[in-house]
C-alpha cells in the first residue's frame, strides 16, 4: 500500500503537476489573448449569478459582502479566504497558468502585482469614469500598464509610522510621548542617521535591543529607492551594481549592534513581543493589528508620526478581474463598490487596513479613528499624514520579489543565523541574483 | 491495446491444439467468447490501474522531459528549444549541490534509525503482551495525524529561542542548539519529525512479517538453545528479509522526496536563509512556482528521478546482503550448537 502511494508521489505528484500545470498553460495561451473583455452581457444584469471572490488575511469584508447581496438581490457572493499572501499567489499562479479556477474578483498583493502586469492581457481593464481621481497617482501607477490598461483597483497602503515601547524609552531615559518621541527621531526631516543614532543612545542605557530586525530595516529604506533593482525601461537587472542597495547594505550591517536579530514572522519573533525582544519596529499600517495580536497583554506600545528619510509605503493590495471570470461586468461592478472610499472606510474600521482612496483618507470620519492598544494613538490623522508624505513610488519590475527576498535572506544570514559575515553573505546574494 | 497482444499466442496456442486431434469442427462463438473470457478477462481486470498510470503517471513523466529541454515560464508558458542547458544551469548552482546534500543528509539521519527502530518495536510486539491491541494501534497514532500539524507542534518545539526543547537542555546546563541554523542540527530536527510520523507505520508492516513466520522455525531454534536475541537475529531477521527490503526501498523513494517537514520547518518555506534545510523537492518548487521558472524546475525533476532511482537500486543491492547473512550464520551457529551438543 505505502509503494503505490509513495510511487504515486514519485512520479504523480512531482510531475504530473508541472506537467499537467505546464500543457493546460501552453494550450490556454493561443484562446484567451484575444477574447475580448467584456462579453459577459451587460443587459442581463436581472440574471441570477454567482459571484467569486478571493483575499487573503482579513480585509474586513464579510459585512460589507453582506450588504452587497442585499442590495443586489439576483447576485449571490462565495468569499475564499486565504490565510497568507502567500498561498494567495501559489494558487494565483497556478490558475492562471492553468486557465480556469480564479475567482471573478481576485486579490493581489503589491509585491506580486508587476509579476502579473506581464500578463495584463488576462485581467479586464478595469478604467471607468467612476474610479476616475480615486488614488493617489503612485497608487495607480503601480496597476497600470504602459500602454494604460488599468489592471487593478487599490484597496490599501501601508503608510509607515514608527511603532515603539513607551514604557522601555522612559527607562533608558528618552522621552516617551509620541510627540516627544517624533521630535527625537527628527520630525518633519527625520533621516535614517538620526534613527539609527536614537538607537546608539537608546541600547546605551539599556538591555533591550533597539528593532527587531535589520531586514525589516532595509525593507524601509529599500522602498525610498527609486529604481533599486531594475532597470524601469527595460527590466534589466541592475541590482547588483547599484550602489545605492549596497549602501542600505553596508548601513544596516554596520549596525547590528542595534538588532535583536530576529527574523520577522518566524517564532522567534512572535514570542518575542511578550518579554521585551525589543523596544521599535517600523510599521505599515497593517502592521498595527499584528502588533496587537502578538503582543496582547503587553502595555506600552505607541505610535510616533514620524518616519526617516521622508515617508514610506510598505505592502498594500488591489482588486483585479480575469478574463477567466464567466460574468466579467458584475465582478467589475462589484471590484468598483467594494473599493470605494465608503467602503474601504468601514473596512478600516474593522481591520486597520488603510484606505488607498484620497477621498477616504482626507474624510472627518477617519481623523477621529484613535486605537486602544497603542495608548489610544489617533491612527486615522497619523497614517493619513504618513500616506501624505510618500514621495518615491520605487520601481518593481518582475524580479523585484525574488531579488529582495534574497535580499532578506543575505541580512538573515548574518544577523540571525551567524552563518556568514557581511561580505561573504553579500557574494552569495550575489550569486542569487545572477541565477535569475 | 494491452488486451490485444496476449491473445494471439492463445489463439494460435489453441488452434494448434485442435488441429491434430479432431476433424475440422466448428467452435461456435460462446466457446470462442469464453476462451477470450479466460484469456482476456485478467488483462481487463488489471488495466485501469495501467490506463491510469499511463495518464497521470507516464504520460507527465515524458512531458516533464520535454519540458525540461525547453524555455518555460509558469504563466508565460512554452519558450525556445534549449537543449540541455536547464540541466547545466541547475548543476551550476550553488543551491541544487545543497539541496541534494541536505535531502540526503535528512534521509539517512531518517530511514536508517527508523527501520531499525521498526524492527525492534516489532519484534517487542510480537512478544506476548498484555493489551496487546492496545500497543499495536498506539504505535500507529502517529501515523494519523496530519503531517502538517506535527510540524507546527515540531516547530514550536524546535524554535532556537522560545522552544521547549533548548529550554529543557538549558536546564541541565547545556548549551543551547541553533536549530534554524546550523544544517546539521535542523537536519536532525526536521529527521526526528519524519521518524515520529513513519516509525509505527513501518512497526505494524514487520509485525505483520513476523507473524507469518512458522511457529516451529522458533521452537526448533529453542531446542537448539538459542536464546532470544539469537532467535531475534537468526530466525525472524533472515524470514522478513523480503519485508526489509520493501520498507527499506519505499522508505528510500519517500526520504528523497521529503518536502512536508521541511517546508513547514519555519513560515517561509525556502529551506532556510543559508538554505541549511533545502531539500530537491523544495527547491523545484522554488525554482517552477517562486520564480515561475517550469524548464529548470523540470529538469530538477528528472534530476531527482535519477537520484532516486540509483538510491533504490543500491538500497536493494546492499539490503539483500545484509538481510543474507544471518542465513548463513544460521547455519553456522546451528553447526556450533550441534557441535557443543556433542561434546
Amino acid at each position: 500500500m505505502r509503494t503505490t502511494r509513495k510511487r504515486a508521489f514519485a512520479l504523480v505528484a512531482g510531475m504530473s503537476t508541472i506537467a499537467l500545470l505546464a500543457s493546460a498553460c501552453g494550450g490556454s495561451g493561443d484562446d484567451t489573448t484575444d477574447e475580448p473583455a467584456g462579453d459577459g452581457g451587460t443587459e442581463t444584469t436581472d440574471e441570477e449569478i454567482t459571484l467569486t471572490i478571493s483575499t487573503f488575511n482579513e480585509w474586513g469584508y464579510d459585512t460589507l459582502l453582506d450588504q452587497y447581496m442585499e442590495e443586489h438581490p439576483n447576485i449571490t457572493i462565495e468569499h475564499n479566504k486565504f490565510a497568507t499572501s502567500n498561498e494567495a499567489r501559489d494558487q494565483f499562479n497556478t490558475s492562471l497558468a492553468a486557465g480556469s479556477g480564479l475567482a471573478d474578483v481576485v486579490g493581489v498583493e503589491v509585491d506580486w502585482m508587476p509579476e502579473i502586469m506581464q500578463y495584463s492581457d488576462q485581467f479586464v481593464d478595469l478604467a471607468s469614469d467612476s474610479v476616475e481621481g480615486r488614488w493617489q497617482d503612485w497608487k495607480v501607477g503601480q496597476a497600470t500598464t504602459p500602454d494604460g490598461k488599468l489592471v487593478g483597483y487599490g484597496i490599501d497602503i501601508g503608510p509607515e509610522a514608527i511603532a515603539y515601547r513607551a514604557d522601555l524609552f522612559e527607562a533608558a531615559g528618552l522621552p516617551s510621548d509620541r510627540e516627544a518621541v517624533a521630535e527625537l527621531f527628527g520630525g518633519e526631516g527625520a533621516t535614517w542617521d538620526d534613527f539609527f543614532a536614537v538607537g546608539d543612545q537608546f541600547t546605551a542605557n539599556s538591555d533591550v535591543p533597539f528593532y527587531d530586525s535589520g531586514a525589516a530595516i532595509y525593507q524601509g529604506m529599500i522602498n525610498q529607492i527609486e529604481a533599486a533593482y531594475e532597470d524601469p525601461e527595460s527590466n534589466d537587472i541592475v541590482a547588483v551594481d547599484n550602489s545605492e542597495v549596497k549602501d542600505i547594505y553596508d548601513t544596516i550591517m554596520s549596525h547590528t549592534d542595534l538588532s535583536a536579530g530576529l527574523q520577522q514572522w518566524n517564532e522567534d519573533w512572535v514570542n518575542s513581543f511578550q518579554n521585551n525582544g525589543f523596544a521599535v519596529m517600523l510599521a505599515p499600517s497593517w502592521m498595527l493589528g499584528v502588533i496587537s495580536g502578538n503582543a496582547e497583554g503587553v502595555t506600552g506600545w505607541d505610535i510616533a508620526n514620524v518616519f526617516p528619510g521622508g515617508g514610506g509605503n510598505w505592502g498594500g493590495s488591489f482588486l483585479t478581474v480575469p478574463t477567466q471570470s464567466s460574468h466579467p461586468e458584475e465582478a467589475k461592478a462589484l471590484a468598483d463598490w467594494l473599493t470605494a472610499p465608503e467602503q474601504q472606510l468601514v473596512a478600516f474600521q474593522t481591520t486597520g487596513n488603510f484606505p488607498s482612496q484620497v477621498e477616504a483618507q482626507n474624510s472627518d470620519e477617519l481623523g477621529t479613528i484613535t486605537n486602544e492598544f497603542f495608548n489610544n494613538a489617533p491612527i486615522g490623522t497619523i497614517f493619513a499624514e504618513r500616506a501624505a508624505a510618500v514621495t518615491v513610488a520605487p520601481y518593481k519590475g518582475p524580479n523585484y520579489f525574488a531579488i529582495n527576498d534574497a535580499m532578506a535572506q543575505a541580512i538573515n544570514r548574518v544577523e540571525v543565523d551567524g552563518t556568514d559575515d557581511a561580505a561573504s553573505s553579500w557574494a552569495k546574494w550575489v550569486e542569487a541574483v545572477q541565477a535569475l | 491495446m494491452s488486451t490485444q497482444i496476449p491473445t494471439r499466442p492463445g489463439r494460435a496456442r489453441g488452434a494448434a491444439a485442435t488441429a491434430p486431434s479432431a476433424p475440422p469442427r466448428r467452435i461456435g462463438f460462446r466457446q470462442t467468447l469464453g476462451r477470450w473470457d479466460v484469456k482476456i478477462s485478467p488483462y481487463l481486470y488489471i488495466s485501469p490501474f495501467f490506463i491510469v498510470f499511463a495518464i497521470t503517471g507516464l504520460f507527465p513523466l515524458l512531458y516533464t522531459g520535454f519540458v525540461s529541454v525547453h524555455e518555460w515560464d509558469l504563466l508565460g508558458g512554452q519558450g525556445d528549444f534549449v537543449g540541455l542547458e536547464n540541466f547545466t544551469t541547475v548543476l551550476d548552482q550553488a543551491f541544487f549541490w545543497k539541496a541534494l546534500r541536505n535531502t540526503i543528509s535528512i534521509f539517512l539521519l531518517s530511514s536508517v534509525p527508523q527501520v531499525l527502530m521498526a524492527l525492534m518495536l516489532a519484534a517487542l510486539l510480537h512478544a506476548n503482551l498484555r493489551a496487546r491491541t492496545f500497543w499495536r494501534m498506539g504505535v500507529l497514532l502517529p501515523y494519523v495525524v496530519a503531517p502538517v500539524a506535527v510540524t507546527l507542534v515540531f516547530s514550536k518545539m524546535f524554535a532556537d529561542d522560545s522552544g521547549m526543547i533548548n529550554a529543557i537542555l538549558g536546564q541541565v546546563g547545556m548549551d543551547p542548539i541553533a536549530w534554524h541554523s546550523d544544517p546539521f542540527w535542523s537536519h536532525v530536527a526536521i529527521a526526528s519529525m519524519v521518524n515520529f510520523r513513519w516509525t509505527g507505520y513501518n512497526t505494524l508492516i514487520f509485525l505483520a512479517a513476523m507473524q507469518a513466520i512458522p511457529q516451529d522455525l522458533y521452537e526448533a531454534a529453542v531446542i537448539d538453545g538459542a536464546s532470544r536475541i539469537r532467535q531475534f537475529f537468526s530466525v525472524t531477521i533472515p524470514m522478513v528479509r523480503p519485508t526489509i527490503i520493501f520498507v527499506v526501498i519505499t522508505s528510500t523513494i519517500g526520504g528523497l522526496q521529503i518536502y512536508d517537514e521541511p517546508r513547514m520547518f519555519d513560515n517561509f518555506g525556502q529551506g532556510g536563509n543559508d538554505r541549511q534545510w533545502l531539500t530537491v523537492t523544495l527547491y523545484l518548487y522554488e525554482l517552477g512556482w517562486r520564480n515561475t521558472n517550469l524548464g529548470r524546475a523540470a529538469a530538477v525533476a528528472w534530476l531527482l528521478f535519477l537520484v532516486i532511482v540509483i538510491f533504490a537500486i543500491g538500497n536493494y543491492l546492499i539490503t539483500r546482503r545484509i538481510a543474507a547473512e544471518p542465513t548463513l550464520r544460521t547455519t553456522r551457529g546451528a553447526k556450533r550448537v550441534a557441535g557443543r551438543s556433542a561434546r
